[in-house]
């Protein structure tokens, strides 16, 4: 027997013990007769131990295993964009072709069309100096979305030549003078993160077109966010309107170990949303992961690489790229399951003592950078979380929590009520404000900050008001209280709901957003006025035209109307004075 | 097929069994065990290394010594496919429990089951009326969806599910569903209460039962299910059926699990239950589901049970965390003497959406189901506060929200056994009656159109 193939000697599950052979720490291997795709995962004595990504059913102690040399890579390159895979980059709709609508084993998908002809478009030129990063020339990959053609890193030297045409993806497109040949596609180990020059503070808000996100508890194009919560709460949704609305220009979004449906619903809903910032197909920027409960946990723990990596390719294009994966705690389950099966010593709840260092290098792989080519690009992270019960003391909540700059917290209360997003203005946070705060003066309104803090103040005095309600009542307390109520009921009500189902209301203008939360400190303003004249609580809260101002929102041309509602708002408010 | 029988084992541990053996044994392999007194037993292989086999016995251990013979059966296990497993009652291993022949397999089926590309699944947006408004209205179903019932013991579950099983149509369409129904460690009479009231409306022909009773193997729990899905997926993606699979209790399910787990001294998870559990119920619970090219469906109602009431127990965690929403049965409102005693709050239909609205229920659904919601929910929480500081302190809106609250109980859950609602007259129309207690000024959540179109004293007519 050759160092290059051994036996298995065990198998429990997804993973397999073998003998006989010497591979490398994650080097992919081929196990059993049908040849199963597995990856190294520990070396002990004798034996070497893989995890196998597909189902192991039937499989024999004695069948082989065979190394490959390889450790677990994507392939990157033109025709990611679009594309729906599996765990390990297998295309579904090629896995469908091979067996159906089922997904049986043992057969290999590349993760590009190897064949397929491209337009290569060269920017650079011979004799240009190029290293690791450098963009030399493009492709038009969808109608929105130009591929970059990098060199690949740890390459440099000066272009011996370089020609546009038509390519397939691993054909020569530029030589350099050491003789290296640059194709479209390059290769790239999942769980080493691609280089970059520097990492920069991120300073410009992801605009999402959620209102409490945007309004309350911002991102940062570059940052990282969490968002826990039972089930049941939102965070598929508040994800998925994230990959629909956000200003990325790249979406990777990864079901990692959740529902078969929801996958199928981003498939077929999507190529007919357009993006509201290209007016384009949104499918037309996203990549999907989907590797659902049902499917190999193996497969499953590498989805989250697989998906970061090809987020980082498009990082180095100079591209801010937003990443979602749904869910974090399942890919957390999937690492447990397998350590269990190691039998290594099990932390906190079962879950292996390298959990909270694993997650943090994943958040790590986000950020803003300086890419080698000198552009700048962004990967920004959010990262579902799928506390049992509800209860975030939990490992992996907990974990997250300590490395994101965001907490985005579902609250199953809210969902009850159906308020949605069921987000808590209470417990959430976000650390980016002061970073960002710059760009909302320039860009939407020089008192931005200041309106904002005047909204979440409100909310606090709320939050303390009713405390006093739980125990007398709201009659008892004093008017202007009472206005205060009706206030952050308004804020509640109007602002903080947004139905993403509701083909208006589930996307707000960042613009639209300010003028909506000033509309409701001028309500605040001018009822005091007005009560200070005379009018009664009950007289301001129901003036026609505040009603008309808060349904608006479900129409078309709000940002067009928003101004002569709320003009006519404040005049309805004032004549209460008159009329007492 | 491997013919070796090996006397070896070495250790017995719960429901395991522990043996070396001299050839290899496939994982998962199906293995038969023949003991001294020529009884046989089944199990199956859950751990094999060239040294060790772990086999777990569905009958229980009981009686196997260390010179029990063990034979592997060369393959996984597989169940006897075809169209006449409808009508039929068999055992939660697949065996006849009516005493009709065999089942003559037109295919033999592994019921692990493979998971369905999720490229080739097909987006569930058909509306299922059900004839119980508080499932209609507020969490509505559709065809291929997994919607289980959590409910705890004592409260009449089963007699929802029945209803359902026998109410449920696609408005406008005469395709009947096939029920397959899948007991799992129920009570003698609790199983009759089901195969009677299928009988009695002779929906047992339409159906094909599994049952597993709570006196019968523990561990053979484990398979039992998963046997009526693939019964249920071979009637669906082959025969083109629509299939209803009821499946109860999924707590007794649950329990064998965490009996293997520990037998096997895995580190365990939450409350002592394997930290695969997840995984293993999304195993099926996500067989539901339409794909393309396949005329028939899945739609799923499990049954659970909630230790303790207690919806973050470990089994309905995680059920909740895998289904497409969940039907929320209260004892508060059985108590109250309401059936069905559906509390809307906690319930919900993630597919919802996709199936209601114009063209598939009424334009106004969306915008009544949000309504009632928030009236129902309003009214609740104000019940608490007036038992504090009494009605007086309550405002006019208040005031009507909290009558609110006893109306919608009492007139839109409360229904008779037999009631089978419309979606149109039945549900949304006594809806919007029941709103007419509440200023149109506090219904923010209705459009004005609807107000306009359907409110009964303020439409324009
Ligand atoms: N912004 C929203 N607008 C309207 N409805 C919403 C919104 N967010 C959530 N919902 C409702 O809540 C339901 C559950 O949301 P979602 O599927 O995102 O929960 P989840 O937190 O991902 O649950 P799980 O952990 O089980 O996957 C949705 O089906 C929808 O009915
Ligand atoms: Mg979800």
């Amino acid at each position: 027997m050759s160092e290059e193939s051994g036996l298995i000697y065990r198998i429990s599950g997804p993973v397999v013990t073998a003998v006989g052979i010497s591979p490398r720490m994650y080097e992919v291997v081929r196990v059993g007769d049908e040849g199963l795709m597995g990856e190294v995962i520990e070396l002990h004595g004798d034996q070497s131990v893989i995890q196998v990504y597909e189902e192991t059913s039937g499989i024999k102690p004695g069948e082989p295993v065979v190394r490959t040399g390889q450790t677990l890579s994507v392939k990157l390159g033109p025709g990611l964009l679009t594309q729906i895979y599996d765990g390990i980059q297998r295309p579904l709709e090629s896995l469908e072709e091979t067996m159906g609508v089922f997904i049986t084993r043992g057969v290999d998908a590349d993760g590009l069309d190897l064949t397929k002809k491209w337009e290569f478009n060269a920017t650079a030129s011979a004799g240009d100096e190029v290293s690791g990063g450098s963009v030399i020339g493009f492709v038009q990959e969808t109608e929105t979305v130009e591929h970059k053609i990098m060199i690949p890193p740890g390459h440099s030297g000066k272009i011996a030549s370089i020609e546009s045409g038509e390519f397939d993806i691993t054909t020569s497109v530029c030589t350099l003078e050491d003789g290296t040949e640059i194709a479209m596609m390059q290769e790239w180990p999942v769980r080493t993160p691609r280089p970059f020059k520097q990492k920069n503070a991120p300073d410009v808000p992801l605009i999402t077109g959620q209102r409490i996100l945007d309004f309350l508890f911002p991102l940062a194009k570059g940052g990282t966010a969490g968002i826990p919560g039972p089930f049941g709460a939102g965070k598929t949704v508040t994800q998925q309107q994230l990959a629909r609305w956000s200003d990325a220009q790249i979406v990777v979004y990864i079901g990692c170990g959740e529902r078969g449906n929801e996958m199928t619903e981003v498939l077929t809903e999507f190529p007919h949303l357009t993006d509201p910032n290209t007016g384009k197909p949104l499918m037309n920027r996203t990549t999907m992961i989907a590797n659902t409960s049902n499917m190999p946990v193996a497969a499953r723990e590498a989805s989250v690489y697989t998906g970061i990596t090809i987020a980082e390719y498009f990082r180095d294009m100079g591209y801010d790229v937003a990443l979602m994966a749904d869910s974090t705690s399942r890919w957390a389950e999937a690492m447990r399951e397998i350590s269990s099966r190691l039998e290594e010593m099990p932390g906190e709840e079962g879950y292996p003592a390298y959990l909270s260092s694993r997650l943090a290098e994943f958040y790590e792989r986000a950020g803003r950078v300086q890419t080698l080519g000198g552009d700048d690009g962004s990967v920004s992270v959010i990262g579902a979380v799928s506390p049992p019960g509800g209860d975030i003391s939990e490992p992996v909540s907990q974990g997250t929590l300590r490395i994101v700059k965001v907490f985005w917290g579902l609250d199953a209360g809210l969902a009850r009520q159906r308020h949605f997003p069921a987000i808590n203005w209470l417990s959430s946070y976000s650390l980016y404000p002061q970073a960002l705060d710059q760009w909302y003066r320039d860009n939407i309104a020089s008192d931005f900050p200041e309106v904002r803090t005047k909204i979440s103040s409100l909310l606090q005095v709320e939050a303390e008001l009713q405390e006093i309600v739980q125990l007398v009542g709201s009659d008892a307390l004093p008017m202007d209280q009472q206005l205060t109520l009706e206030v952050a009921r308004m804020i509640r009500e109007f602002f903080l709901q947004q139905n993403a189902f509701h083909d208006v209301d589930t996307f707000s203008q960042l613009g639209l957003q300010y003028e909506m939360a000033k509309a409701i400190l001028a309500f605040q303003e001018e009822s005091e006025k007005a009560m200070a004249g005379g009018a009664g609580l009950e007289d301001v809260v129901n003036v026609p035209a505040r009603t008309d101002l808060m349904r608006g929102r479900f129409e078309e041309g709000y940002a067009e109307r928003i101004g002569e509602l709320l003009g006519e708002m404040s005049k309805q408010i004032a004549e209460t004075m008159e009329d007492n | 097929m491997s013919g070796k029988e090996y006397r070896t084992i070495t250790d017995v541990k719960g429901p395991l069994v522990f043996l070396e053996k001299t050839e290899p044994v496939a994982y998962n392999e199906i293995v038969q065990l023949r003991l001294s007194d020529g009884t046989m037993k089944n199990g199956q292989v859950l751990d094999t290394s060239d040294d060790k086999v772990i086999v777990q016995v569905f009958e229980g251990t009981e009686s196997v010594d260390r010179q029990t013979g063990v034979k592997f059966l060369g393959d996984v296990f597989r169940l006897p496919v075809s169209k006449g497993l409808i009508g039929r009652i068999l055992d939660g291993a697949g065996k006849p429990r009516d005493g009709g022949p065999e089942i003559v397999a037109e295919d033999m089926a592994d019921i692990i089951g493979a998971a369905i590309n999720p490229y080739s699944r097909e987006s569930p947006e058909q509306f299922i009326q059900t004839g119980i408004s508080a499932i209609d209205a507020c969490t509505s179903l559709v065809r291929g969806q997994k919607l289980p019932i959590f409910s705890a013991s004592g409260l009449p579950h089963n007699d929802i599910a029945l209803q359902i099983a026998r109410q449920a149509r696609l408005v406008g369409s005469d395709d009947d569903f096939v029920v397959v129904f899948c007991a799992m460690g129920i009570t003698a009479e609790e199983y009759n209460f089901f195969v009677q009231d299928l009988e009695r409306t002779g929906a047992l022909e339409n159906a094909a039962l599994f049952v597993n009773l709570a006196d019968d193997p523990a561990v053979e729990r484990l398979i039992t299910p998963r046997l009526a899905l693939t019964a249920a997926e071979y009637l669906a993606f082959e025969h083109d059926y629509h299939v209803l699979v009821i499946y109860t209790d999924m707590t007794n399910y649950c329990e064998s699990l965490r009996q293997i787990g520990a037998a096997r001294e895995e580190v365990p998870g939450r409350r002592g239950y394997p930290g695969y559990m997840y995984t293993d119920l999304a195993m099926m619970y996500e067989r539901a589901g339409m794909v393309k090219g396949k005329k028939g469906s899945i739609t799923q109602f499990p049954i659970l049970t909630m230790p303790g009431d207690d919806i973050t127990h470990p089994i309905p965690d995680l059920s909740g965390y895998i289904t497409e929403g969940q039907i929320v049965i209260s004892r508060e409102l059985h108590q109250k003497g309401i059936y069905p005693p559906i509390n809307v709050l906690p319930s919900l239909s993630r597919l919802m959406n996709a199936g209601i609205g114009e063209g598939k229920t009424r334009e106004d659904h969306k915008s009544v189901s949000d309504q009632l919601y928030a009236a129902y929910a309003g009214g609740r929480e104000l019940r608490g506060l007036v038992a504090i500081v009494g009605e007086d302190a309550l405002n006019e809106r208040d005031l009507q929200l909290l009558k609110f609250a006893d109306i919608f109980e009492d007139q839109f859950l409360r229904q008779s056994r037999d009631e089978d609602r419309s979606i149109d007259e039945g549900t949304l129309d006594l809806a919007w009656n029941l709103l007419t207690n509440i200023d149109t000024k506090y219904l923010v959540r209705l459009d004005q159109k609807w107000i306009d179109k359907y409110h009964p004293t303020e439409k324009n007519s």
